[in-house]
């Protein structure tokens, strides 16, 4: 009986939101409130902030082994490129800060965020199996490329802490700096 | 397609042969219930004639980006059949069964929603003609012929072909953000899509609830496979990489989520901006283009010919369309023809007498803000690219909505001229 209860009282709390929901719904019995599982079964979107990272942790020295095996055959050995894009302009210490050229495809050192990196690699590499990476695996080879580029230490560690706060060098070079819509004031499309 | 379309061909051999066989004992079964299979009947769902040869897409293949181009150097009118409507992907093409489908909206609102396809057509709907056109669209790499053997020659095809224009029905995106209860913070969404790469775009809410769709129909019929089946989001006048095919999910954010086509590849470093880079451009600028006479085609000799090609704007409407057939020195307006659409093709037709000398012929839009197109020699001044950007055509050029001219040959032969 007292377990019942228990069982019972968190139930209770929950089915007045839910029954609040459906009122709300313009469109009678169209659609259903997916639960939380299935939103996470989708798997994550990582913004700038970086605040849907998962737990885990890489380095650079860990990722250089799993692009060498996982990554190399199409960006090229230290991943100046091949058959896919060149990933990799300046050097360890020696960050290149531009300018960039629209005809050199567009390495790690050129992208904004370093988020945005982690988010690629975990929803689209290796081509063809994308989502196979564990999130260690992800913060490993985005270690291993932030360091190819310049940006991070080799044994710096790669993690939901540590990999907002990179700051990329071409950062401040992206106009205008906060995309807008609709621009305001109008001015040519060319701009 | 080489391989579907000879497929078919052999389908469609073989169904004539055992017609041929067996008239009767075919009558027969289908009147005893139909245990042995029939032949497909190919007018139930119709095919084009085969003595009609109707041009079909080219396709460019890399491990980056398979595409296929429309032939819009046949095209006629406005509209592009499903059939021949362009397809870029940067990954594996999905495969999904529609009953199993489904759409999740979530993130910042207050009553997150899973809809199946039959959701989806339950809603209010709404139909739209509406061009869709890849970024990269007649870029400046797309007048220079891939060096591989087989490659596809510069023509129309190939310089314009990675656009189209459909009816597009579906649901509007207002509804659903209605739907959901989007929070006072947010002001963008995420939209992921299921193939290989689960593609990720975003866009402003401000759009989203402007003209945006979720589409499951084009043309009067289901989207086709490579063009998002069963769904995808559709993103009026922006370039087409917005509208996220097999959409399987919405996520409202409270700012751009800097996914990595659109604010890595889709970003042009300019000179006139310092050497930054302009991302997040959204919309198409006013263009247009000669469909025919074009490149790769061939004037039997002097007199009469239609010059037409079509003209859009993701701004707004078309409000002119000026034609040259003398290599930019005089200019005279097009006939516009019905419908004039809002971020639609416009097609346009300029009667013309060819004296069989040489010449340039080439077409100018102006929307109805008042924009026009520009010359390539005003495009790099506005770009501030100099002689030599110019005239070594990049990789990744995007928005490149410059003049485009043909020239014709005393033999009746043309050829691109936009870097000649």
């Amino acid at each position: 009986m007292r377990y019942s209860l228990n069982f019972l009282v968190p139930l209770l709390i929950l089915a007045v939101p839910v029954a609040g929901l459906a009122q709300s719904r313009t469109y009678s019995n169209v659609g259903r409130t997916p639960t939380e599982e299935e939103i996470r079964s989708l798997g994550i979107i990582v913004g700038p902030e970086g605040k849907e990272l998962p737990p885990g942790r890489g380095t650079a020295k860990e990722g250089g082994e799993l692009f060498a095996e996982q990554c190399a055959a199409c960006h090229g050995k230290d991943g100046q490129g091949g058959l896919a894009n060149k990933l990799v302009i300046g050097s360890p210490g020696n960050p290149h800060r531009g300018p960039f050229k629209d005809n050199e495809g567009h390495p790690i050192a050129y992208w904004a965020y370093a988020t945005t990196v982690w988010d690629y690699i975990n929803r689209a590499m290796p081509a063809n199996k994308g989502g196979s990476l564990s999130p260690d695996e992800v913060y490993a080879v985005t270690a291993f490329l932030l360091y190819k580029n310049g940006i991070v230490q080799e044994s710096d560690v790669m993690d939901a802490q540590s990999l907002p706060k990179v700051q990329m060098p071409n950062r401040n070079n992206f106009v205008p700096e906060v995309p807008v819509w609709p621009p305001n004031p109008k001015k040519p499309s060319w701009y | 397609m080489g391989s579907n379309r000879s497929g078919r061909r052999q389908f469609l051999k073989s169904a004539a042969l055992a017609g041929l066989g067996a008239g009767a004992a075919g009558v027969a079964s289908a009147q005893s219930g139909g245990t042995q299979a029939q032949p497909k009947d190919t007018h139930s769902h119709g095919e084009p004639s085969p003595l009609a040869a109707p041009a079909g897409r080219a396709v460019t293949k890399s491990i980056t980006h398979t595409t296929y181009y429309t032939p819009v150097g046949e095209s006629v009118g406005i509209i592009t059949p499903a059939s021949l409507h362009f397809m870029q992907a940067h990954s594996k093409l999905p495969d999904i069964d529609p009953a199993k489908y489904s759409l999740t909206i979530h993130g910042m609102v207050d009553r997150p929603l899973m809809l199946s396809l039959d959701d989806l057509k339950r809603l209010p709907s709404v139909s739209r003609i509406r061009f869709l056109e890849c970024l990269g669209n007649s870029s400046p790499r797309r007048h220079v012929r891939d060096p591989k053997p087989g490659s596809t020659p510069v023509t129309v095809q190939y310089t314009h072909g990675i656009m189209s224009c459909s009816e597009w029905a579906g649901v509007p995106m207002s509804v659903l953000l209605k739907e959901v209860g989007v929070k006072k913070e947010a002001s963008w969404l995420v939209a992921e899509g299921s193939d290989g790469s689960k593609y990720t775009y975003c866009i402003p809410l401000t759009k989203a609830n402007d003209d945006v769709m979720v589409a499951y129909m084009q043309n009067g019929e289901p989207l086709r496979p490579e063009n998002g089946f069963p769904a995808r989001m559709f993103v009026p006048g922006f370039g087409a990489n917005h509208s996220v095919k097999w959409l399987r999910r919405i996520m409202v954010v409270d700012r751009p989520y800097m996914t990595w086509d659109q604010s890595v590849h889709h970003s042009v470093p300019r000179a006139d901006l310092d050497n930054k880079s302009r991302w997040y451009g959204f919309v198409w600028p006013p263009k247009s283009v000669i469909t025919r006479p074009s490149a790769g085609q061939q004037l039997p000799g002097p007199g009469y010919y239609e010059i037409t090609g079509l003209a859009w704007s993701g701004w707004g409407t078309v409000r002119k369309v000026e034609v040259s057939v003398d290599g930019g020195k005089t200019w005279k307006e097009a006939k516009i023809q019905d419908p004039v659409l809002p971020k639609a093709h416009t097609r346009f037709n300029f009667d013309w007498a060819w004296n069989g000398e040489e010449t340039v012929i080439q077409s100018r839009c102006t929307d109805d803000q008042g924009e026009v197109q520009p010359t390539l020699a005003e495009m790099n001044r506005n770009w501030g690219r100099s002689e030599k950007d110019r005239l070594e055509p990049s990789n990744q050029t995007f928005h490149w909505n410059a003049i485009q001219p043909w020239k014709i040959s005393r033999d009746g032969s043309i050829a691109d001229a936009l870097f000649a």
